[in-house]
Protein backbone atom coordinates (compact mmCIF):
# COMPACT_ATOMS: atom_id res chain seq x y z
CA UNK A 1 0.00 0.00 0.00
CA UNK A 2 2.87 2.36 0.91
CA UNK A 3 4.53 1.61 -2.38
CA UNK A 4 1.40 1.98 -4.48
CA UNK A 5 0.81 5.42 -2.98
CA UNK A 6 4.42 6.49 -3.42
CA UNK A 7 4.38 5.23 -7.01
CA UNK A 8 1.96 8.07 -7.83
CA UNK A 9 4.60 10.57 -6.71
CA UNK A 10 3.20 11.36 -3.26
CA UNK A 11 5.81 11.30 -0.50
CA UNK A 12 4.75 8.90 2.23
CA UNK A 13 6.17 8.07 5.63
CA UNK A 14 5.57 4.63 7.09
CA UNK A 15 5.16 4.61 10.87
CA UNK A 16 5.49 1.04 12.01
CA UNK A 17 6.94 -1.14 14.69
CA UNK A 18 8.50 -3.93 12.67
CA UNK A 19 11.04 -2.04 10.61
CA UNK A 20 12.36 -5.12 8.74
CA UNK A 21 8.87 -5.74 7.29
CA UNK A 22 8.61 -2.13 6.20
CA UNK A 23 12.02 -2.42 4.55
CA UNK A 24 11.05 -5.66 2.83
CA UNK A 25 7.85 -4.24 1.39
CA UNK A 26 9.78 -1.21 0.18
CA UNK A 27 8.87 1.87 2.23
CA UNK A 28 11.41 4.64 1.64
CA UNK A 29 10.76 6.83 4.70
CA UNK A 30 10.35 4.78 7.85
CA UNK A 31 9.69 5.97 11.42
CA UNK A 32 9.93 3.15 13.99
CA UNK A 33 7.11 3.12 16.52
CA UNK A 34 6.49 1.77 20.02
CA UNK A 35 4.80 -1.63 19.88
CA UNK A 36 2.51 -3.63 17.62
CA UNK A 37 -0.77 -3.15 19.59
CA UNK A 38 0.00 0.54 20.29
CA UNK A 39 2.41 1.91 17.67
CA UNK A 40 1.73 5.53 18.64
CA UNK A 41 1.15 5.28 22.35
CA UNK A 42 2.12 3.58 25.54
CA UNK A 43 -0.59 2.59 28.03
CA UNK A 44 2.04 2.45 30.80
CA UNK A 45 2.47 6.22 30.68
CA UNK A 46 0.05 8.74 32.08
CA UNK A 47 -2.14 10.33 29.39
CA UNK A 48 -0.16 13.57 29.22
CA UNK A 49 3.18 11.82 28.70
CA UNK A 50 1.63 9.38 26.28
CA UNK A 51 0.34 12.23 24.14
CA UNK A 52 3.75 13.90 24.23
CA UNK A 53 5.32 10.63 23.03
CA UNK A 54 2.84 10.54 20.14
CA UNK A 55 3.50 14.20 19.33
CA UNK A 56 7.23 13.52 19.08
CA UNK A 57 6.70 10.54 16.79
CA UNK A 58 4.40 12.47 14.46
CA UNK A 59 6.86 15.40 14.36
CA UNK A 60 9.54 12.92 13.39
CA UNK A 61 7.27 11.69 10.60
CA UNK A 62 6.68 15.23 9.34
CA UNK A 63 10.41 15.85 9.43
CA UNK A 64 10.92 12.65 7.38
CA UNK A 65 8.49 13.95 4.77
CA UNK A 66 10.54 17.15 4.53
CA UNK A 67 13.80 15.23 4.15
CA UNK A 68 14.98 14.31 0.63
CA UNK A 69 16.03 10.64 0.48
CA UNK A 70 17.57 8.59 -2.27
CA UNK A 71 17.20 5.20 -0.64
CA UNK A 72 15.27 3.49 2.17
CA UNK A 73 15.86 5.58 5.26
CA UNK A 74 14.94 4.87 8.87
CA UNK A 75 14.32 8.00 10.93
CA UNK A 76 14.96 6.81 14.47
CA UNK B 1 8.45 -50.85 -20.46
CA UNK B 2 6.33 -49.39 -23.21
CA UNK B 3 7.34 -45.91 -24.21
CA UNK B 4 5.12 -43.07 -23.10
CA UNK B 5 3.39 -41.06 -25.79
CA UNK B 6 4.20 -37.38 -26.09
CA UNK B 7 2.53 -34.71 -28.21
CA UNK B 8 4.53 -31.56 -28.91
CA UNK B 9 2.94 -28.14 -29.52
CA UNK B 10 4.97 -25.54 -31.46
CA UNK B 11 4.31 -22.41 -33.49
CA UNK B 12 4.67 -21.74 -37.21
CA UNK B 13 8.20 -20.43 -36.84
CA UNK B 14 9.65 -23.53 -35.16
CA UNK B 15 7.74 -25.74 -37.58
CA UNK B 16 9.66 -24.09 -40.39
CA UNK B 17 6.52 -22.70 -42.01
CA UNK B 18 7.61 -19.10 -41.72
CA UNK B 19 8.03 -16.09 -39.50
CA UNK B 20 5.73 -13.21 -38.76
CA UNK B 21 4.22 -13.31 -42.25
CA UNK B 22 2.95 -16.83 -41.56
CA UNK B 23 1.75 -16.19 -38.01
CA UNK B 24 -1.86 -16.50 -39.12
CA UNK B 25 -1.68 -20.16 -40.21
CA UNK B 26 -4.41 -22.40 -38.84
CA UNK B 27 -3.73 -25.42 -36.62
CA UNK B 28 -2.37 -28.54 -38.25
CA UNK B 29 -0.97 -31.81 -36.98
CA UNK B 30 1.88 -33.91 -38.26
CA UNK B 31 2.84 -37.40 -37.14
CA UNK B 32 6.19 -37.66 -35.41
CA UNK B 33 8.69 -34.91 -34.69
CA UNK B 34 8.97 -31.48 -36.25
CA UNK B 35 11.64 -28.85 -35.58
CA UNK B 36 12.81 -28.81 -31.94
CA UNK B 37 10.99 -32.12 -31.43
CA UNK B 38 14.03 -33.77 -32.97
CA UNK B 39 16.20 -32.57 -30.08
CA UNK B 40 13.62 -33.73 -27.51
CA UNK B 41 13.59 -37.11 -29.20
CA UNK B 42 17.33 -37.37 -28.68
CA UNK B 43 16.90 -36.73 -24.95
CA UNK B 44 13.80 -38.80 -24.29
CA UNK B 45 14.22 -41.72 -26.68
CA UNK B 46 14.66 -44.29 -23.92
CA UNK B 47 11.42 -43.54 -22.17
CA UNK B 48 9.10 -41.81 -24.59
CA UNK B 49 8.18 -41.22 -28.17
CA UNK B 50 6.94 -37.99 -29.70
CA UNK B 51 4.00 -39.41 -31.59
CA UNK B 52 2.72 -36.19 -33.04
CA UNK B 53 3.30 -32.47 -33.37
CA UNK B 54 0.56 -29.86 -33.35
CA UNK B 55 1.38 -26.55 -34.99
CA UNK B 56 -0.48 -23.26 -34.95
CA UNK B 57 0.35 -19.71 -36.02
CA UNK B 58 0.81 -17.43 -33.02
CA UNK B 59 -1.45 -14.68 -34.32
CA UNK B 60 -4.09 -17.14 -35.42
CA UNK B 61 -4.21 -18.75 -31.99
CA UNK B 62 -4.45 -15.46 -30.10
CA UNK B 63 -6.95 -13.84 -32.43
CA UNK B 64 -9.23 -16.87 -32.70
CA UNK B 65 -8.68 -18.42 -29.32
CA UNK B 66 -11.98 -20.27 -28.96
CA UNK B 67 -11.79 -21.87 -32.37
CA UNK B 68 -8.07 -22.57 -32.24
CA UNK B 69 -8.38 -24.05 -28.75
CA UNK B 70 -11.01 -26.50 -29.83
CA UNK B 71 -9.09 -27.65 -32.90
CA UNK B 72 -5.73 -27.88 -31.11
CA UNK B 73 -7.26 -29.84 -28.24
CA UNK B 74 -8.90 -32.31 -30.68
CA UNK B 75 -5.62 -32.74 -32.52
CA UNK B 76 -3.69 -33.40 -29.31
CA UNK B 77 -6.34 -35.82 -28.12
CA UNK B 78 -6.25 -37.75 -31.39
CA UNK B 79 -2.74 -38.97 -30.53
CA UNK B 80 -3.84 -40.29 -27.12
CA UNK B 81 -0.80 -38.87 -25.32
CA UNK B 82 0.48 -39.43 -21.78
CA UNK B 83 2.26 -36.07 -21.63
CA UNK B 84 2.32 -32.86 -23.65
CA UNK B 85 5.30 -30.59 -24.29
CA UNK B 86 4.70 -26.98 -25.31
CA UNK B 87 7.45 -24.77 -26.73
CA UNK B 88 9.96 -23.73 -25.52
CA UNK B 89 8.60 -20.28 -26.20
CA UNK B 90 11.43 -18.22 -24.66
CA UNK B 91 10.32 -14.58 -24.36
CA UNK B 92 8.04 -14.64 -27.39
CA UNK B 93 4.85 -13.13 -26.01
CA UNK B 94 2.19 -14.50 -28.34
CA UNK B 95 3.88 -17.89 -28.57
CA UNK B 96 4.13 -17.99 -24.77
CA UNK B 97 0.48 -17.08 -24.31
CA UNK B 98 -0.58 -19.67 -26.91
CA UNK B 99 1.64 -22.36 -25.35
CA UNK B 100 0.28 -21.49 -21.90
CA UNK B 101 -3.29 -21.63 -23.15
CA UNK B 102 -2.61 -25.06 -24.65
CA UNK B 103 -1.18 -26.18 -21.28
CA UNK B 104 -4.41 -25.05 -19.62
CA UNK B 105 -6.55 -26.86 -22.20
CA UNK B 106 -4.64 -30.08 -21.68
CA UNK B 107 -4.60 -29.72 -17.90
CA UNK B 108 -8.30 -29.02 -17.60
CA UNK B 109 -9.70 -31.25 -20.31
CA UNK B 110 -7.34 -34.18 -20.61
CA UNK B 111 -5.88 -34.00 -17.07
CA UNK B 112 -2.41 -34.73 -18.39
CA UNK B 113 0.90 -33.24 -17.27
CA UNK B 114 2.36 -30.49 -19.43
CA UNK B 115 5.98 -29.42 -19.68
CA UNK B 116 6.82 -26.01 -21.11
CA UNK B 117 9.78 -23.67 -21.29
CA UNK B 118 9.52 -19.93 -20.89
CA UNK B 119 11.56 -16.91 -19.97
CA UNK B 120 10.20 -15.89 -16.53
CA UNK B 121 8.91 -12.56 -17.82
CA UNK B 122 6.98 -14.11 -20.69
CA UNK B 123 3.36 -13.07 -20.01
CA UNK B 124 2.29 -16.62 -20.88
CA UNK B 125 4.05 -17.86 -17.76
CA UNK B 126 2.30 -15.51 -15.35
CA UNK B 127 -1.06 -16.27 -16.95
CA UNK B 128 -0.81 -20.04 -17.12
CA UNK B 129 1.88 -21.04 -14.60
CA UNK B 130 -0.42 -23.26 -12.60
CA UNK B 131 -1.31 -25.43 -15.57
CA UNK B 132 2.09 -26.88 -16.31
CA UNK B 133 5.68 -27.48 -15.34
CA UNK B 134 7.31 -24.45 -16.93
CA UNK B 135 11.07 -24.61 -17.01
CA UNK B 136 13.00 -21.34 -16.94
CA UNK B 137 14.72 -20.85 -20.28
CA UNK B 138 16.60 -17.96 -21.87
CA UNK B 139 14.91 -15.08 -23.61
CA UNK B 140 15.67 -16.11 -27.18
CA UNK B 141 15.93 -19.20 -29.33
CA UNK B 142 19.71 -18.86 -29.16
CA UNK B 143 19.41 -20.68 -25.83
CA UNK B 144 17.59 -23.68 -27.33
CA UNK B 145 20.53 -25.99 -26.61
CA UNK B 146 20.17 -25.34 -22.89
CA UNK B 147 16.40 -25.36 -22.88
CA UNK B 148 15.96 -28.83 -24.39
CA UNK B 149 17.86 -30.84 -21.72
CA UNK B 150 16.28 -28.82 -18.89
CA UNK B 151 12.75 -29.45 -20.17
CA UNK B 152 13.56 -33.08 -20.96
CA UNK B 153 14.75 -33.60 -17.39
CA UNK B 154 11.40 -32.46 -16.01
CA UNK B 155 9.54 -34.62 -18.54
CA UNK B 156 11.63 -37.63 -17.50
CA UNK B 157 10.90 -37.06 -13.83
CA UNK B 158 7.19 -37.02 -14.59
CA UNK B 159 7.43 -40.17 -16.70
CA UNK B 160 9.43 -41.90 -13.95
CA UNK B 161 6.67 -41.03 -11.52
CA UNK B 162 8.92 -39.00 -9.22
CA UNK B 163 7.07 -37.61 -6.24
CA UNK B 164 9.10 -34.44 -6.02
CA UNK B 165 9.78 -32.93 -9.37
CA UNK B 166 12.52 -30.33 -9.57
CA UNK B 167 13.79 -27.90 -12.16
CA UNK B 168 10.69 -25.88 -13.00
CA UNK B 169 9.42 -22.47 -11.93
CA UNK B 170 6.91 -22.61 -9.07
CA UNK B 171 3.33 -23.03 -10.21
CA UNK B 172 2.08 -20.80 -7.42
CA UNK B 173 -0.11 -23.57 -6.02
CA UNK B 174 -0.27 -24.68 -2.40
CA UNK B 175 -0.79 -28.25 -1.44
CA UNK B 176 -1.62 -29.63 1.99
CA UNK B 177 0.91 -32.14 3.22
CA UNK B 178 1.32 -33.96 6.49
CA UNK B 179 4.72 -34.00 8.18
CA UNK B 180 6.00 -36.28 10.90
CA UNK B 181 7.39 -33.44 12.96
CA UNK B 182 5.33 -30.53 14.14
CA UNK B 183 5.99 -27.02 12.82
CA UNK B 184 7.70 -25.62 15.90
CA UNK B 185 10.29 -28.39 15.88
CA UNK B 186 10.94 -28.01 12.17
CA UNK B 187 11.33 -24.25 12.59
CA UNK B 188 13.82 -24.60 15.43
CA UNK B 189 15.82 -27.18 13.50
CA UNK B 190 15.87 -24.89 10.50
CA UNK B 191 17.07 -22.01 12.68
CA UNK B 192 19.82 -24.13 14.23
CA UNK B 193 20.96 -25.19 10.76
CA UNK B 194 20.97 -21.58 9.66
CA UNK B 195 23.01 -20.45 12.67
CA UNK B 196 25.50 -23.24 12.06
CA UNK B 197 25.82 -22.17 8.46
CA UNK B 198 24.36 -25.46 7.22
CA UNK B 199 22.02 -25.74 4.30
CA UNK B 200 18.32 -25.55 5.02
CA UNK B 201 15.21 -25.45 2.87
CA UNK B 202 12.55 -22.91 3.78
CA UNK B 203 8.96 -24.14 3.76
CA UNK B 204 7.68 -20.71 2.84
CA UNK B 205 9.83 -18.76 0.41
CA UNK B 206 9.30 -15.01 0.74
CA UNK B 207 7.81 -13.34 -2.30
CA UNK B 208 10.08 -10.96 -4.16
CA UNK B 209 9.06 -7.32 -3.91
CA UNK B 210 9.67 -4.63 -6.44
CA UNK B 211 10.86 -1.19 -5.45
CA UNK B 212 9.54 2.32 -5.93
CA UNK B 213 11.80 5.39 -6.06
CA UNK B 214 11.37 7.76 -3.12
CA UNK B 215 9.04 10.63 -3.94
CA UNK B 216 10.52 14.13 -3.59
CA UNK B 217 10.41 15.65 -0.11
CA UNK B 218 7.83 18.22 0.90
CA UNK B 219 9.40 21.69 0.75
CA UNK B 220 7.54 23.25 3.65
CA UNK B 221 5.43 21.00 5.83
CA UNK B 222 3.69 24.01 7.41
CA UNK B 223 2.11 24.70 4.02
CA UNK B 224 1.49 21.07 3.05
CA UNK B 225 -1.80 19.16 2.96
CA UNK B 226 -1.42 15.92 4.91
CA UNK B 227 -3.49 12.74 4.80
CA UNK B 228 -3.72 9.86 7.26
CA UNK B 229 -3.86 6.25 6.10
CA UNK B 230 -3.49 3.08 8.15
CA UNK B 231 -3.25 -0.67 7.74
CA UNK B 232 -3.80 -1.12 11.47
CA UNK B 233 -7.56 -1.26 11.12
CA UNK B 234 -8.62 2.04 12.78
CA UNK B 235 -12.35 2.38 12.06
CA UNK B 236 -15.31 4.22 13.59
CA UNK B 237 -16.92 2.38 16.49
CA UNK B 238 -18.95 -0.56 15.18
CA UNK B 239 -16.78 -1.06 12.08
CA UNK B 240 -19.53 0.20 9.72
CA UNK B 241 -17.97 -1.26 6.55
CA UNK B 242 -17.33 -4.64 8.17
CA UNK B 243 -13.68 -4.64 7.22
CA UNK B 244 -12.44 -8.18 7.79
CA UNK B 245 -10.09 -8.82 10.73
CA UNK B 246 -7.73 -10.61 8.36
CA UNK B 247 -7.25 -10.96 4.59
CA UNK B 248 -9.15 -7.71 4.07
CA UNK B 249 -11.00 -7.36 0.79
CA UNK B 250 -11.67 -3.63 1.20
CA UNK B 251 -10.68 -0.38 2.84
CA UNK B 252 -12.83 2.31 4.47
CA UNK B 253 -12.91 6.08 4.05
CA UNK B 254 -14.03 7.98 7.14
CA UNK B 255 -14.62 11.65 7.89
CA UNK B 256 -12.29 13.44 10.28
CA UNK B 257 -14.60 16.42 10.50
CA UNK B 258 -16.21 15.59 13.83
CA UNK B 259 -13.36 13.72 15.46
CA UNK B 260 -10.60 15.65 17.25
CA UNK B 261 -9.68 12.87 19.63
CA UNK B 262 -10.48 9.16 19.70
CA UNK B 263 -12.28 7.72 22.70
CA UNK B 264 -13.65 4.24 23.44
CA UNK B 265 -16.99 5.57 22.14
CA UNK B 266 -15.98 6.75 18.66
CA UNK B 267 -13.24 4.45 17.46
CA UNK B 268 -11.96 0.89 17.49
CA UNK B 269 -9.67 -1.39 15.55
CA UNK B 270 -10.92 -4.00 13.09
CA UNK B 271 -7.53 -5.69 13.02
CA UNK B 272 -7.19 -9.30 14.14
CA UNK B 273 -3.96 -10.89 15.23
CA UNK B 274 -2.96 -8.44 17.95
CA UNK B 275 -4.51 -7.57 21.32
CA UNK B 276 -7.07 -4.89 20.46
CA UNK B 277 -7.53 -3.63 24.03
CA UNK B 278 -5.11 -0.69 23.73
CA UNK B 279 -6.41 0.45 20.35
CA UNK B 280 -10.05 0.20 21.43
CA UNK B 281 -9.31 2.18 24.59
CA UNK B 282 -7.69 5.02 22.63
CA UNK B 283 -7.46 4.71 18.85
CA UNK B 284 -5.05 7.65 18.71
CA UNK B 285 -2.49 4.98 19.57
CA UNK B 286 -2.94 3.62 16.03
CA UNK B 287 -3.99 6.74 14.13
CA UNK B 288 -2.66 9.95 15.76
CA UNK B 289 -5.73 12.10 15.15
CA UNK B 290 -5.49 14.02 18.44
CA UNK B 291 -2.00 15.34 17.82
CA UNK B 292 -2.46 15.92 14.08
CA UNK B 293 -5.56 18.07 14.80
CA UNK B 294 -3.53 19.96 17.37
CA UNK B 295 -0.74 20.48 14.82
CA UNK B 296 -3.30 21.68 12.31
CA UNK B 297 -4.62 24.19 14.84
CA UNK B 298 -1.19 25.57 15.72
CA UNK B 299 0.10 25.70 12.15
CA UNK B 300 2.63 22.87 12.26
CA UNK B 301 0.97 21.46 9.14
CA UNK B 302 -0.74 23.43 6.39
CA UNK B 303 -4.00 21.52 6.15
CA UNK B 304 -5.48 18.07 6.65
CA UNK B 305 -7.33 15.87 4.17
CA UNK B 306 -10.94 15.53 5.39
CA UNK B 307 -10.91 11.73 5.57
CA UNK B 308 -8.80 8.93 6.86
CA UNK B 309 -8.44 5.64 5.03
CA UNK B 310 -8.17 2.36 6.85
CA UNK B 311 -7.75 -1.28 6.06
CA UNK B 312 -6.45 -4.31 7.90
CA UNK B 313 -2.98 -5.42 6.89
CA UNK B 314 -3.28 -8.83 8.53
CA UNK B 315 -2.78 -11.48 5.83
CA UNK B 316 -3.97 -9.08 3.14
CA UNK B 317 -2.72 -10.08 -0.29
CA UNK B 318 -0.12 -7.94 -2.00
CA UNK B 319 -2.47 -7.59 -4.95
CA UNK B 320 -5.26 -6.16 -2.76
CA UNK B 321 -2.90 -3.88 -0.85
CA UNK B 322 -1.62 -2.52 -4.12
CA UNK B 323 -5.12 -1.95 -5.40
CA UNK B 324 -6.16 -0.15 -2.19
CA UNK B 325 -3.03 2.01 -2.32
CA UNK B 326 -3.58 3.02 -5.92
CA UNK B 327 -7.24 3.89 -5.35
CA UNK B 328 -6.51 5.85 -2.18
CA UNK B 329 -3.66 7.74 -3.85
CA UNK B 330 -6.02 8.70 -6.68
CA UNK B 331 -8.48 10.26 -4.21
CA UNK B 332 -5.67 12.02 -2.31
CA UNK B 333 -4.22 13.55 -5.45
CA UNK B 334 -7.62 14.79 -6.52
CA UNK B 335 -7.89 16.61 -3.20
CA UNK B 336 -4.45 18.20 -3.57
CA UNK B 337 -2.79 16.22 -0.78
CA UNK B 338 0.99 16.78 -0.65
CA UNK B 339 2.14 14.03 1.70
CA UNK B 340 0.88 10.94 3.50
CA UNK B 341 1.39 9.40 6.93
CA UNK B 342 0.66 5.68 6.92
CA UNK B 343 0.61 3.83 10.21
CA UNK B 344 0.85 0.07 10.66
CA UNK B 345 0.46 -2.16 13.65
Amino acid sequence: MVKAIEATGLPIVHMCTIVPISKTVGANRIVPTVAIPYPLGNPELDPKDEKELRRKLVRKALKALETPVTEQTVFS
Amino acid sequence: MTKKRIVHYINQFFAGIGGEEKADVKPEKRDGVVGPGMAFKGQLNDVAEIVGTVICGDSYFNENEAEASETVLEMIKSYDPDLVIVGPSFNAGRYGVAAGAVAKLVDENLHLPVVGGMYPENPGFELYRKHGYFVEVGNSAATMRKAIPAMSSVAKQIIDGNKEITGYMPKGLRENVFREERGSKRAVEMLVDKIQGKEFATEYPMPTFDRVDPAPAVKDITKARIALVSSGGPVPKGNPDHIESSSASKYGKYSLKDIDDFTPENGQTAHGGYDPVYANEDLDRVLPVDVIKEMLANGEIGSLHDYWYATVGNGTSVANAKKFGTEIAGQLKKDGVDAVILTST
